[in-house]
């Protein structure tokens, strides 16, 4: 997409079906998750996905600054992504572009769509997404980052949000692409599902796909999504799920 | 306080009437308001149009320059989407800095026209890396009734389907000719309200609803471009009923735009 005049694109799928980095079209790339890295934060995550770096912090319920945007009946989320300069092949200027200000905006109305923030009336919940090192679906790898965070905060939510991305790679429905995938690829459309409800909160696209690529493409991403969820449960149990520990007073056995 | 409140009854009110197929001005679930395009409204523009869906009033220029390429594409041109709210048109709107809704705007808009290769970039090269045209689509929004995106990125495509290249102005040709649109891409906004998706919000039902999503489709069957805004979600069999929905609207729509 948007590649006029480019370089040759490389070829991005083989002969049997296997993707330049030898995945299937329905396969992850690699992802760990850590729960808790930050010693500040009130709740944090690090997710390495592919050759994605993301941290994630989460601040608050606190005090809403600037002031003028508090709300007298729930609190808002201030959700902030951001690339690191040297996440890129070529620098980015530092700051918030208007790429990183629409994805702040949609990630931010993803996790309102979730955390009960009537709970928490005239305060802040503050999001922060570093992206460290980046290779496509960094908004993403964030929002699974932002996810664990708000957890490890303990912000009580709906649900865990997850997300990937699906893309069109050489005519076929490709699950989470990677640079290549999604430079040279003829469609992308990352989402966000609350697993529980089977609900998507973010949803965007751009390129080509017929009714038929889709569908296959939103059935394709919904599987990858409950994929992540189990490693995102995971993850949240190898921080707090301390084998032997007492079950809780009362609870019968 | 009073202001939360009233819009709280006004919120149920509407979401009731949804529930029974109905809506505040009277349209049902799927219709939208009227929508008319008028191109050339701005002389000084090489292309322009002026939009109104119901109240919903937008205005775009589009003006062509000399510039060069960018070094990562040295045979195109450069095709630029801006989208002011400007403050005369809501009272929520102020002066300054784009907000995340103006850039979400023109991003959504501008996301439709280069995905669905509308102006085909190569042919605004003049010489490989050195000169092209640079197309700069502005957006002005003049009255905020409710669905900006989709009255905003019909007065692009209607600006740039009626638009002039200005190639004896800046030299380039002996004649102007005018601006070569392959593709016409329409995005419609949908929100939902309760259990229902209505077509076309109005700001009331913007305000009330509760997720909003906007597809955008070609002449052609594919979806080129996706957005779900606002809190709120939509299952996946929404998403495709939804982008049928689209698709009906998007080929009358088309016709409007080009006049036929």
């Amino acid at each position: 997409m948007g590649n006029v005049g480019a370089k040759e694109i490389p070829q991005l799928l083989s002969a049997d079906g296997r993707r330049i980095d030898g995945r299937r079209l329905d396969e992850l790339r690699s992802i760990t998750m850590k729960v808790g890295p930050l010693t500040r934060a009130d709740g944090s995550a690090f997710v390495e996905w592919g050759e994605n770096k993301v941290m994630a912090a989460v601040y608050g319920p606190r005090e809403v600054h600037p002031r003028h945007l508090m709300q007298t009946s729930k609190a808002i989320i201030q959700c902030r992504y951001n690339m690191a300069a040297f996440s890129v092949d070529e620098r980015k200027r530092p700051g918030q572009d208007r790429r990183s200000q629409e994805i702040s905006k949609v990630i931010t109305e993803a996790f309102e769509s979730v955390v009960f923030t009537e709970e928490f009336p005239k305060t802040s919940i503050d999001v922060y997404i570093e992206v460290l090192q980046a290779n496509a679906g960094t908004r993403c790898a964030g929002l699974v980052a932002a996810s664990l965070a708000l957890a490890d905060a303990g912000i009580p939510m709906a649900d865990l949000v997850s997300a990937v991305a699906v893309g069109k790679v050489a005519g076929r429905i490709a699950l989470d692409l990677k640079k290549e995938e999604d430079n040279f690829g003829e469609a992308d459309l990352p989402m966000a599902l609350v697993p529980q409800s089977g609900r998507l909160v973010l949803i965007q696209m751009e390129g080509h796909m017929n009714r038929d690529e889709l569908r296959q493409a939103l059935d394709l991403g919904t599987k990858g999504c409950r994929e992540i969820y189990e490693r995102m449960r995971e993850a949240l149990r190898a921080k707090y799920d301390t084998p032997g520990r007492a079950e809780p007073a009362g609870v019968p056995a | 306080m009073s202001e939360v409140v009233s819009a709280e009854i006004q919120t149920t009110h509407i979401i009731d009437l949804a529930r029974a197929g109905r809506r505040l001005d009277g349209r049902g679930i799927d219709d939208w308001r009227p929508v008319s395009v008028t191109p050339g409204y701005v002389k000084s523009a090489d292309g322009s149009a002026l939009v109104h869906v119901g109240d919903t009033t937008v205005l775009c220029g589009v003006k062509l320059e000399i510039g060069k390429p960018f070094p990562d594409t040295p045979n195109a041109g450069v095709l630029t989407t801006n989208a002011e709210l400007i403050a005369l048109s809501s009272p929520t709107f102020e002066p300054g800095p784009p907000q995340p809704e103006a850039i979400e705007l023109s991003r959504v808009v501008d996301r439709s026209i280069r995905a669905a290769e509308t102006i085909d970039l190569t042919k605004l090269c003049v010489t490989p890396s050195e000169k092209c045209w640079t197309c700069y689509v502005d957006i002005h929004c003049l009255d905020h009734a409710g669905n900006l995106i989709d009255a905003a990125q019909l007065a692009a495509l209607g600006a740039l389907t009626h638009a002039t290249v200005p190639a004896q102005r800046f030299g380039v040709a002996e004649h102007d000719y005018p601006l070569d649109v392959s593709h016409f891409p329409v995005e419609c906004t949908f929100v939902r309200l309760g259990d229902r998706i209505v077509a076309d919000p109005t700001f009331e039902e913007e305000t009330a609803g509760q997720g909003r999503l906007t597809v955008a489709t070609d002449e052609l069957g594919n979806v080129v471009a996706m957005q779900k805004g606002k809190i709120g979600a939509f299952s996946p069999d929404e998403v495709v009923e939804t982008v049928e929905r689209a698709f009906r609207h998007g080929d009358r729509l088309r016709n409007v735009v080009r006049g036929t």
